[in-house]
C-alpha cells in the first residue's frame, strides 16, 4: 500500500543550500531529486530535548541493515523512533560517508566559488551547512553526528572496500520521512564527498510537506521487524498521557 | 573466575603506564602526541567500544563517516588514520594482531537493548552506561552525553554481508590479540569494556583487557 501525504507545503532546495525547521509529528516530508546524482546530507534532533539524536549505528544494527530504504526508520540514541522511511525510490541511502568538508575541494579539484563570484551559486561544504544550521538552536560541533547521505549509495565488498554508486539517484527520485516525534530537520544539497563529478555539482530538490496518518500494525516500517514493533513501543511510553 | 594474566609485553622499554579494565568496566584518561597506546584482549572475544577527544577542545572527536570515507574501507587494521569531526588525523594505527576493527555496530546501551533483544532487557549492563559513569565522576575532562558519538569496536567483527546486511559475527580476536596506536594530538581515551550479554560479540561473557602505554 502506498501512503500518500496530504501535502500542505511545496517548495524547493536548489543544489549546495543548506536549510532546518522543526516538524512534528505526524509531519511527511518529501525530496524529489530533479537530477540524476542528487545528494541530501540529513541530520535528526528531537526538538524537545535535542540531547536526543539521530544515532546511524543503532539505526543501522537493529535493523540488520548497511543500506537503509522503504520501511526502516530513523532512531534516537535513546531507542525512540525519530523518523520512518515510509515510500523510497532511490532503495539505499548511504550511512557512513559523512559530509563534504572544506578541506575537500583541493583534493578533488573543485573549483571554490566565493561569494563574491557567485552570489547563491557559491560552493558550500555539507560541514559547514550543519554547522550553520546547528548554530540556529544553540547546538554546534560537539552535536554534530553521524549524517545520513539520502539518494547517495555505496557498495562494499568483502574486505569492507567503499565505492560509491554514480548512477544511484535518477531524477524524480523521492523519498517520504513521517516524523514519529517532534523533531528538529537539518539538511542540505551539498555533493556527497564521494561524489566524483569533475567540478562541484548544484543539484537541487523538490520538497513537499505535508502529513501522514499515524502507524498502525500494518504499518510499512512498524511491521518491518520485531525491532521496530518495539522501537514503536517506546515512542508510545515516551508520549503517554499525550 | 580466573585472575587475568598481564598481557605479554613483547615491546623493547617498559611501559609508562599499564591499566587492566575489568569486564564491563570503564576507563578515561590522556594521551599525549606521539605516545603509543595499545590495547589487548587478554582472553580474546572482547569487545572495547573506543571514543577518542581532541584533548585541547573536546568538542573535536573522533569521527566514524570522516574516517571511514578516507580511508575508502569499513573496517580499521594497521595503517588506519583515525580521523576526528574536523576531518583531522587524531590517532594512527600502527600494529595490529587482530586484523579487524568495527566501526559500524556503535555501542550497546539500555535504551538500545530494548530495542534490539526486549522490551525488559532495559537493566541490563552496557556500554553507554559505563560512559556516562565516566563523564560524571571525571568533570575535569568536560564531557557531556552531547560529547558521546559513534565510537569504534576495537576486537568487534561485524561485516556487511553481500547483500547489504550487517552481521554481529563471532569475534576474530584471541587471547593476548592487540592493536596499538600513536597519538597525532593529545587526546582524551574513553573506554567501556563491553558488557553484552545478549549477542555473541564477547562470547557471552565479557572478560578483561589491558591498557599500555609507552611514552613513544
Amino acid at each position: 500500500m502506498n501512503l500518500v501525504p496530504d501535502v500542505d507545503y511545496r517548495t524547493r532546495l536548489p543544489g549546495g543550500q543548506h536549510w532546518s525547521l522543526r516538524l512534528r509529528r505526524g509531519a511527511s516530508l518529501t525530496l524529489i531529486a530533479e537530477e540524476p546524482g542528487c545528494n541530501v546530507g540529513l541530520l535528526l534532533y528531537s526538538a524537545e530535548q535535542p540531547l536526543e539524536r539521530l544515532n546511524l549505528p543503532d539505526t543501522l544494527k537493529c535493523q540488520h541493515t548497511f543500506h537503509l530504504g522503504r520501511g526502516h526508520c530513523l532512531y534516537s540514541d535513546m531507542g525512540r523512533v525519530l523518523a520512518s522511511i515510509v515510500e523510497d525510490d532511490c532503495g539505499g541511502h548511504d550511512a557512513v560517508g559523512g559530509n563534504l568538508g572544506p578541506g575537500h575541494f583541493e583534493a578533488k579539484g573543485w573549483r571554490r566559488i566565493r561569494y563574491q563570484q557567485g552570489r547563491n551559486e557559491r560552493t558550500q561544504s555539507g560541514h559547514e551547512s550543519v554547522l550553520i544550521e546547528l548554530a540556529k538552536y544553540g547546538l554546534g560541533l560537539a552535536d554534530l553526528s553521524a549524517n545520513l547521505n539520502l539518494f547517495s549509495k555505496l557498495a562494499v565488498d568483502e574486505q569492507g572496500r567503499l565505492r560509491y554508486l554514480p548512477d544511484h539517484c535518477a531524477a524524480g527520485d523521492r523519498v517520504t520521512l513521517r516524523f514519529e516525534l517532534d523533531v528538529l530537520v537539518m539538511l542540505h544539497t551539498c555533493p556527497h564527498p564521494l561524489d566524483p563529478s569533475p567540478d562541484y555539482p548544484h543539484r537541487g530538490v523538490k520538497i513537499e510537506l505535508g502529513t501522514l496518518p499515524p502507524p498502525d500494525r500494518t504499518d510499512v516500517c512498524l511491521s518491518h521487524c520485531a525491532e521496530n514493533a518495539r522501537g514503536f513501543d517506546n515512542n508510545r511510553l515516551y508520549l503517554l498521557g499525550q | 573466575m580466573n585472575a587475568p594474566s598481564p598481557a605479554q609485553d613483547t615491546a623493547p622499554m617498559p611501559p609508562l603506564a599499564r591499566h587492566l579494565i575489568e569486564a564491563g568496566d570503564h576507563f578515561i584518561g590522556r594521551l599525549q602526541q606521539g605516545q603509543r597506546l595499545r590495547i589487548v584482549d587478554l582472553e580474546g572475544n572482547q569487545a572495547a567500544d573506543t571514543l577518542f577527544y581532541n584533548a585541547c577542545d573536546v568538542a573535536e572527536r573522533y569521527s566514524a563517516v570522516d574516517t571511514v570515507r578516507e580511508q575508502g574501507s569499513l573496517y580499521l587494521t594497521t595503517g588506519s588514520v583515525l580521523r576526528s569531526t574536523l576531518n583531522r588525523p587524531m590517532l594512527r594505527i600502527v600494529d595490529d594482531s587482530c586484523g579487524r576493527h568495527d566501526t559500524l555496530g556503535g555501542a550497546c546501551s539500555s535504551e538500545s537493548n530494548t530495542v534490539r533483544y526486549a522490551l525488559d532487557r532495559r537493566h541490563m549492563h552496557s556500554c553507554r552506561d559505563n560512559w556516562m559513569l565516566a563523564i560524571a565522576h571525571h568533570p575535569e575532562y568536560g564531557l557531556t552525553k552531547r560529547d558521546i558519538g559513534h565510537n569504534i569496536n576495537f576486537f568487534m567483527n561485524v561485516p556487511v554481508t553481500p547483500e547489504g546486511g550487517l552481521d554481529f559475527a563471532e569475534g576474530i580476536s584471541g587471547p593476548g590479540k592487540y592493536v596499538e596506536l600513536v597519538s597525532e594530538m593529545d587526546v582524551v581515551v574513553l573506554i567501556s569494556n563491553c558488557p553484552q550479554l545478549n549477542n555473541p560479540c564477547s562470547g557471552f561473557d565479557p572478560t578483561p583487557i589491558e591498557l599500555l602505554i609507552w611514552r613513544h
